[in-house]
């Protein structure tokens, strides 16, 4: 069984690299303005958009105008949204006569799609017409995973350029990302989706008798378009409640194969594109080896934990399927440990099992990858961005060592950058943990706790880090559709997205500004294993030296208890 | 610099001294870090009080928690203060020295005695023969022997004398013989001596744009263990557990990053006064950082790469000329020639052909100097004219007596010149008699110091007035990766600005006021203390011993600076690991006995276990003072070599150490049952 799980997961991870590595050397071309075999298509198409928006798409902007663009567009899309889902009731394409929202989940749906994060606070089969799931919701997953491609591409722009002003055009970055990489790559998953048996109509749900007589409904929809780009956007807003356990969004293994890759396959590359436009390979190849090696490294603790499962279930008798509580059956353990792992790994949040239902300490790499800021790969663009804050924060704790003020792919990294990267890590680490800490104080935080004791407390880390880090996956067993919840996880989900790019953005303006110093043999080396392994260590210790203690009053001492013979 | 104990036991006294006047918050507000640790000291200690008025049980222990965390305080000003103490007891020698003199200013043309504080720009004073120089200045008239001991510490005089580039003089020197007129160039206050005590005393310093970088980066983790800490308290709650705030503030004093707090302004004192050693005062500390930047070396092949001097090597007679003949004459022509080419060319004479020298005026020869004019040299005696020069000069001077240079002496010439020699061809009447090969000599160790500095990813750049024939030729024999030949300051500029551009930084050294320009624009600018006023205030750098060969040890001091901070603050992230795991099991113990098993360290009781990383916390402060004003160990290796080296020491031994020591801590605190 394991050696056929290790032949599951090599299988995988091969069939991805060989996928994302191609499909980034052609994002980078896309990012550049090259020429590409869509440009006959898209090239029109993206013509006639700027010209009935009005865009200069030749203009470039410097960050301060590059971040007002992307501010102001997202929260264009987060109120438009809002009012979607308000008046939902009164618009078509509503065959069962679902009413509006109420103010505070329509709030904090409107934000967490616009946030990338794609937090479910409702069950969307019960809550949602089409109109909205369509117009509303699948629309920003586009969106939003682009304006996350968007700040990156920026960013990489501001490390190439040589004491520029100015770091690329938002519009044109946002609609290139659509048109040549999301929507193409959206079609094929769809299609592939469908093959499976991934339902898409705009039928009325319909009711059949069961073989016990009873009459059960069963939700339609239009599944698989918005399931292709849930995964490959990093969203993960599932179009059901069950969101990828259910079987008419992940119905054979071959349809969980798909999404899995879907998932990684813009993250893993966009590292290569990354080294393709430093015009640095190397550089590109060290970020996706500091990622590998945490991916494996919380795969692994996820996996093992599942995989010994819980003592107390097997003490009871019950051998072999003791770890299956929560889990599909149509997937098995490996399959829910890697889908664990890489949605919260990537900031996707979709999932194919409970994570309430993991074991402590598989529950905790999950959580800590959150925790971390996506960077295991993360969320599109995202990942890639949080990724090099940590980069900046290596180089200078680690390069000056060597001799020199610290400085990566030639540029100086001086106290402004440092103050942009520190708060970038400081603000969303000071949201999850102020966050909870105030939930557990007060009623209207602890009233919403299903499991008392330390699970209680993993729970509550878990929302937070969830919504900060824009994941989005729920650990469950927290009720989180109150107003309180509402309310103030979607001001974690709006600063955890948003405190961070402008901070980026900042840091790619001044960075563009910058000379680039040749590198010579006296030059911090940021390429090569031993660099890898130290972003990756940096990344480790800066999350668990923030994060330790309360998870060592959350999963770790629930962990300890179980061992002991307690369960929660 | 005296290094008795006395003059140490002095420096630790005040050090002790200070470490006490700095915890004025107002001082200690530079360092944020301290601050906080400060601050809990004084929450722990107003919480110690009250509980041991209201009787309660657990004071012992909290006393001794406040105790340590002001001691952690204690601990981090000493270093600072220690490093102060060097440049202070210098400073205050200095002061010494800048007596009140009487300066006699001239008044058209009257002396009138005034005290030197009264001096203003532009006087002109002065001095005499034994008397002290009461400001900067220029001299504008006479020349002089000076001891210039007081600033530079080398007891052996110096001339100088008006016009030309060793024309500057310092104020609190003193003239040993002859008499100066000096033009006052600064304001009471504003000379080289009062600068140069502010400096090592460190009154005016300020943090380095790195030290602000890091400070930030310092101060970012102080706010996350912050946070980490004060919602340890939110949870605790939750899971039905108490902690005090002295537990608290010794979690979070053992998280932030004191040792690396605590010593970084010591670090970045030391890394000066380790230039003051060397005698170079360096006018910022952001120079010292820059030093460790540098990728381009701009060297002076003169009195750097070569000894100074072109020595005569060789004699290459012309056909029909022997070679006895050709020295005889450039002997008889280079016998009244002082400089040290023309001794040179004597003793090869003597060396080679045992032609002993003569006096001249025993001759009744008619020494011709060298003149701009003619741009040659040589001597009229007994009806023969010999003369000595250029090949050009001297071909224009044998056409004008209607004969001709031939081919062979042409080719002997260009030969010479390829080989990166100077020729020198000696004629008499209308024959040219030969060649004498006047060699650039290459300072010993030279070339294995340019290597050096190619493994450390450093280019040197030769920079030379010779044409490019010759300057290739030393180049090549000494080993620098380029060379600026025929250079102007003009195009030394130049050279700077696209080494700039290609985002290098540029160290280079000067002396006359046209390389003021050439200073000011390069990263690292050091300026003799020997050369111009202009160039003293150009460059960001004084060598007080006026040898540009420092140069590079000034780089290999700034490299030292940044890896002594690196290392440190590596070490000090890494000790919180360690930490943690002495000191969350002890919170909790009580609520989840099961968390006992973080314990890996087996520390005796919860007590002991905070008591303990608090205590190693303050002591691996003062554990690393030396380490901070010393500076890491040094190799002039490749960036690569080096990072592996200290990853292996700091990173490392910074995860491992504080296990070590807390365990240590831990046992010594039950042995005195102090836990």
């Amino acid at each position: 069984m394991m050696s056929n799980d290790f032949i599951q997961l090599i299988v995988f991870f091969v069939v991805l690299f060989a996928l994302a590595i191609p499909l980034g050397l052609y994002m980078a071309k896309v990012f550049q303005g090259e020429k590409t075999f869509l440009d006959p298509i898209m090239g029109p198409l993206e013509a006639f958009i700027y010209r009935i928006c009005g865009i200069d798409a030749q203009k470039e902007m410097n960050w301060w105008e590059y971040a007002l663009s992307l501010l102001a567009f997202s929260f264009v899309g987060l109120f438009t949204l809002f009012i979607l889902q308000l008046g939902q009731g009164y618009l078509p394409l509503n065959p069962q006569g679902f009413g509006g929202l109420k103010w505070d989940l329509a709030w904090n749906t409107a934000v967490s799609f616009t946030t990338n994060t794609n937090w479910q606070a409702y069950g969307g089969e019960s809550t949602m017409s089409y109109l909205s799931q369509m117009a509303g919701l699948t629309v920003h997953n586009f969106v939003s995973a682009a304006a996350g491609i968007a700040v990156v591409v920026a960013l990489i722009r501001g490390l190439s350029r040589h004491q520029a002003k100015t770091i690329g055009n938002f519009w044109a970055d946002l609609t290139r990302t659509i048109l040549w990489i999301l929507l193409p790559i959206s079609l094929v998953g769809g299609m592939l989706l469908v093959s499976q048996g991934v339902i898409q109509n705009l039928s009325p749900y319909l009711t059949v008798k069961t073989l016990q007589g009873a009459n059960q409904t069963l939700a339609m929809g239009p599944v698989a378009s918005q399931e292709a780009i849930k995964m490959l956007g990093t969203n993960g807003g599932g179009f059901m409640n069950a969101n990828s356990a259910h079987p008419f969004e992940n119905p054979t293994p071959f349809s969980n194969l798909v999404e899995m890759l879907l998932l990684l396959l813009i993250p893993v590359g966009l590292t290569f594109s990354f080294g393709k436009m430093l015009k640095d390979a190397k550089q590109g190849k060290v970020i996706f080896g500091a990622m590998l090696i945490l991916l494996v490294l919380t795969l692994g603790t996820t996996y093992s934990a599942e995989i010994a499962g819980n003592p107390l279930v097997s003490k009871i008798g019950i051998t072999g399927s003791s770890v299956m509580e929560g889990k599909e059956v149509r997937f098995g353990v490996v399959n829910s440990a890697l889908w664990a792992t890489i949605t919260t790994a990537t900031s996707c949040g979709a999932v194919n099992a409970m994570h309430d239902s993991l074991t402590p300490l598989g529950g905790l790499s999950p959580m800590l990858q959150m925790m971390l800021g996506e960077v295991v790969f993360g969320g599109v663009g995202s990942g890639l961005y949080a990724m090099l804050l940590f980069v900046i924060l290596t180089v200078f704790i680690i390069g000056l060592m060597v001799g020199r003020t610290p400085e990566y792919v030639g540029k100086k990294i001086e106290s402004f950058e440092m103050k942009m990267a520190i708060l970038a890590v400081l603000i969303p680490s000071a949201c999850i943990l102020l966050g909870s800490a105030l939930a557990v104080l007060i009623t209207a935080g602890t009233s919403s706790i299903l499991n008392p004791g330390p699970h209680g407390l993993s729970e509550m880390l878990y929302a937070f880090s969830s919504a900060t880090g824009n994941n989005g996956s729920a650990f469950a067993g927290l009720n989180v559709n109150t107003v309180f919840y509402n309310i103030i996880l979607s001001v974690c989900m709006l600063i955890g997205r948003f405190s961070p790019i402008v901070l980026v953005l900042a840091i790619a303006g001044s960075m563009a500004g910058k000379k680039i110093t040749p590198a010579g043999a006296g030059t911090f080396q940021t390429t090569g294993g031993l660099f890898s392994g130290l972003l990756a260590g940096v990344v480790l210790i800066v999350g668990a030296l923030t994060f330790f203690p309360a998870l060592a009053l959350g999963p770790i001492v629930e962990h300890l208890l179980m061992l002991a013979g307690k369960a929660f | 610099m005296s290094t008795s104990s006395s003059f140490n036991r002095s420096i630790l006294a005040r050090a002790i001294k200070e470490s006490f006047t700095k915890l004025n918050p107002r001082v200690l507000w530079t360092n944020p870090v301290m601050l906080v640790v400060e601050i809990l000291a004084v929450l722990t200690t107003y919480f110690t009080l009250r509980d041991i008025a209201l009787q309660s049980k657990t004071f012992g222990f909290d006393v001794q928690i406040a105790a340590w965390l002001w001691i952690t305080v204690l601990f981090a000003n000493f270093a600072e203060a220690l490093a102060e103490g060097r440049g202070k007891a210098q400073a205050d020698s200095l002061r010494k020295t800048r007596s009140e003199t009487i300066a006699k200013k001239l008044v058209r043309e009257k002396v009138e005695n005034i005290s030197a504080s009264q001096l203003a720009k532009g006087d002109i004073v002065l001095v005499e023969t034994g008397e002290m120089i009461p400001g900067d200045g220029e001299i504008i008239e006479g020349i002089a022997s000076v001891d210039e001991s007081a600033v530079t510490g080398e007891s052996a005089p110096v001339i100088r004398e008006s016009g030309g580039d060793r024309n500057a003089v310092t104020g609190g020197t003193r003239v040993l013989s002859d008499w100066i007129k000096v033009k006052i160039t600064a304001n009471p206050g504003e000379t080289f001596l009062d600068r140069m005590i502010s400096l090592v005393e460190g009154a005016k310093r300020r943090k380095t744009p790195n030290e602000i970088a890091l400070t930030i980066l310092l101060l970012g983790l102080t706010i996350v263990f912050l946070l980490a800490v004060a919602t340890l308290e939110a949870y605790a709650i939750y899971s039905g557990a108490t902690l005090s705030i002295p537990v608290l503030a010794a979690l979070l004093v053992c998280l932030i990053p004191t040792t690396i707090g605590g010593l970084l302004s010591a670090i970045g004192i030391a890394g000066m006064d380790r230039l003051l050693k060397r005698n170079v005062l360096a006018m910022s500390g952001r120079a010292v950082e820059a030093a460790g930047d540098v990728g381009v070396l701009l060297l002076d092949k003169t009195g750097t790469i070569t000894l100074g001097n072109r020595m005569a090597t060789e004699f290459v007679p012309a056909p029909g000329v022997s070679p006895e003949k050709l020295a005889d004459a450039a002997q008889l022509s280079s016998l009244a020639d002082e400089t040290p080419e023309g001794r040179s060319i004597v003793i090869l004479a003597k060396e080679k052909f045992n032609l002993r020298e003569r006096d001249i005026t025993d001759l009744g020869a008619n020494f011709v100097p060298f003149s701009a004019q003619t741009r040659m040299s040589g001597v009229d005696l007994q009806g023969r004219e010999i003369r000595k020069g250029a090949m050009d000069t001297i071909e224009k001077y044998l056409r004008e007596k209607g004969g001709e240079m031939a081919p062979e002496v042409k080719t002997a010439i260009e030969g010479i010149a390829k080989k990166g020699g100077t020729p020198l061809v000696v004629a008499e009447g209308n024959q040219a008699l030969g060649v004498i090969y006047l060699k650039d000599v290459v300072k010993g160790g030279i070339n294995e110091r340019f290597s050096q500095l190619r493994r450390m990813g450093i280019a040197t750049v030769m920079i030379t007035g010779d044409n490019p024939l010759t300057a290739a030729a030393i180049a090549a024999e000494a080993g620098v990766d380029d060379f600026l030949a025929e250079a102007t300051p003009e195009q030394k500029l130049k050279l700077i600005r696209e080494y700039q551009a290609k985002g290098q930084l540029v160290a280079m050294t000067g002396d006359g006021t046209n390389d003021a320009p050439a200073l000011a624009q390069s990263d690292v600018g050091v300026a003799m203390n020997s050369g111009t006023q202009a160039a003293k205030e150009a460059g960001n750098m004084v060598d007080l011993d006026s040898n540009p060969t420092k140069l590079i040890e000034i780089v290999e001091i700034g490299k030292q600076l940044l890896m002594t901070r690196g290392s440190l603050t590596t070490f000090s992230i890494a000790n919180d690991i360690a930490k943690y795991f002495a000191i969350i099991p002890a919170l909790f113990v009580v609520t989840y006995p099961e968390l006992g098993v973080l314990n890996i360290m087996g520390l005796a009781t919860p007590q002991s276990a905070i008591l303990s990383a608090v205590i190693f916390n303050a002591l691996i402060i003062v554990a690393l003072v030396p380490l901070a004003l010393r500076g890491i160990a040094y190799r002039p290796l490749g960036a690569n070599v080096i990072l592996r080296r200290n990853l292996l020491i700091y990173g490392l031994g910074g995860l491992i150490v504080p296990f070590i020591g807390i365990k240590l801590i831990d046992m010594l605190l039950v042995m005195l049952g102090l836990s």
